[in-house]
């Protein structure tokens, strides 16, 4: 058995194995999201959210599934049709595969890459080409508009989130994200580092297009932005993409910030929980976040996003790398050195 | 001076924690919802909503067809026709409520004489075809006899108004 692992074909099934392991249970995860989003935002306005389909309403998002399934795919006359088909699956699929590199656990990452953060990074400016494909490929106004505010937003906020990362990297010495999570095992970089972590949360918003920055789909301007003309199957895959990236985002914060699978303090009373689930526990508690920050601030203004992205975020976070590289060259504390 | 105060607290996010914690106290605030078909809210004794006619306690009809709903209705959902009865009290052969039109003011039940035509208590009459919205006397008396009781007692509640 061991040794048959160890061949092509075996070691193909394996990867296999361990990438439905995970994606499967990504998957309810997602399908979840979309539930505790409206609980949470019911909650914060006074409602009870779905209560009716199943206990507590915890089949609504099968069932929201099960219509999406049974709508008409409608594709537009003037659309690119092969490409209007192929963007939700490229953000999809997207989506899915930056996971690849984010270990649940000590060395459980299906490929334990050296480069991982630069994986995530190129896997996640590679999320603009659905939205702009998408935009583009609709042959349709609103969502052409949508398809530009958003990959100028994902551009601006990827800069100040390279900066945000080069940071945490000085600290780390590796680009290895298990690296990164055990350089924390004395302290989380949430606390040193605590105003890159703000800087970075925000600016995952605005990567994945959430409230308080969601211009590429503001209802009351441009609609629903790049995705206004698609329905059914391929309006469900740019929805779960979405919350994919918000749960890959979520897991990134968790890795850079806030110790991965580490138990808090490294004390008894936590480490009796295991690594995974200890690391679903701060997934989820980013994710409360993102649903709270959604259930109380505006939209910003396309000039004020595009404002703090490059006149805010940007300088502040050159200034705090520059500082962070100079504490650290000062007292001798450069890993690697 | 003011520039640096400005800066600072722009700096610490205060407006923006201070928004999240009033967020956060109401999620945890009981909620407002009510469970619709398992719960209703509470309705005014003047509350207007489907309307019936109502009969005396011997079962006579109430309607003398004096046409004062008809001549009132403002959006003329009433159509009424009558003739003398055999016994010759005047009676409507037909009394006919097109409840698309109406438009649920309350001015029939208000032009009425004999407290005869009535709005009740309930709202749940959705139909599946607009026929079925057409009224005739039958489905009115028939109403009348549903919702007697809680006809009465919202007549005798709103009275000391009248």
């Amino acid at each position: 058995m061991i040794e048959f692992l160890k061949t092509p074909a075996g070691f193909a099934i394996l990867t296999l194995v361990q990438a439905l392991s995970l994606l499967v249970p990504l998957l309810i995860l997602v399908a979840y999201l979309t539930y505790a989003e409206r609980k949470v935002l019911g909650a914060m306005q006074l409602r009870k959210g779905p209560n009716v389909v199943g206990p507590f309403g915890l089949f609504q998002p099968f069932a929201d599934a099960i219509k999406m399934l049974m709508k008409e795919t409608i594709i537009p006359t003037g659309a690119n049709r092969a490409l209007f088909i192929m963007a939700p699956m490229l953000t999809f699929s997207l989506a899915m595969i930056a996971w690849a590199v984010i270990p649940v656990n000590d060395g459980w990452a299906i490929a334990d890459i050296n480069v991982g953060v630069l994986y995530l990074f190129a896997i996640s400016s590679l999320g603009v080409y659905g939205i702009i494909i998408a935009g583009w490929a609709s042959n349709s106004k609103y969502p052409f508009m949508g398809a530009l505010r958003s990959a100028a937003q994902m551009v601006s906020y990827e800069v100040s989130m390279g900066f945000v990362m080069v940071t945490v990297l000085l600290c780390v010495g590796s680009l290895n994200l298990n690296d990164i999570v055990t350089a924390q095992t004395r302290l989380w970089f949430a606390v040193p580092l605590f105003p890159m972590f703000v800087i970075f949360f925000i600016s995952t918003l605005a990567e994945t297009n959430r409230s308080p920055f969601d211009l590429p789909e503001g209802e009351s301007e441009i609609v629903a932005g790049f995705f206004v003309e698609y329905s059914s199957m391929s309006f469900a895959l740019f929805f779960l993409g979405e919350y994919a990236n918000m749960i890959l985002m979520a897991a990134m914060t968790t890795i850079l910030f806030l110790g991965g699978w580490l138990a808090p303090f490294g004390i008894a009373p936590f480490t009796w929980l295991p690594g995974p689930l200890w690391f679903f526990l701060k997934i989820c508690a980013v994710l409360f976040v993102f649903l709270w920050v959604r259930a109380t601030f505006p939209r910003y203004r396309y000039d004020q996003l595009m404002r703090l992205g490059w006149k805010v975020f940007l300088p502040f976070s050159l200034f705090y790398l520059v500082l962070v590289a100079g504490v650290l060259l000062a007292f001798g504390w450069l890993p690697n050195a | 001076m003011a520039f640096l105060d400005r800066t600072a607290r722009a700096l610490l996010l205060g407006e923006l924690v201070s928004g999240m914690a009033l967020t956060l106290r109401y999620f945890f605030k009981p909620k407002a919802t009510l469970n619709y078909p398992y719960e209703k809210g509470p309705i005014s004794p003047r509350f207007k909503g489907e309307h019936a006619l109502r009969r005396y306690p011997n079962g006579e009809e109430r309607c003398i067809a004096c046409k004062l709903c008809e001549a009132v209705c403002p959006a003329q959902a009433i159509t009424i026709e009558a003739e003398p009865r055999e016994d010759g009290s005047r009676r409507t052969t037909r009394y006919d409520i097109d409840m698309t039109k109406c438009i649920y003011c309350g001015l029939c039940e208000e032009a009425c004489p004999v407290d005869a035509i009535v709005e009740g208590p309930n709202f749940e009459f959705a139909t599946e075809t607009r026929e079925e919205l057409m009224y005739d006397k039958h489905r009115l008396l028939a109403n009348g006899d549903r919702w007697e009781p809680e006809l009465a007692r919202r007549l005798e509640l709103d009275a000391p108004y009248r």
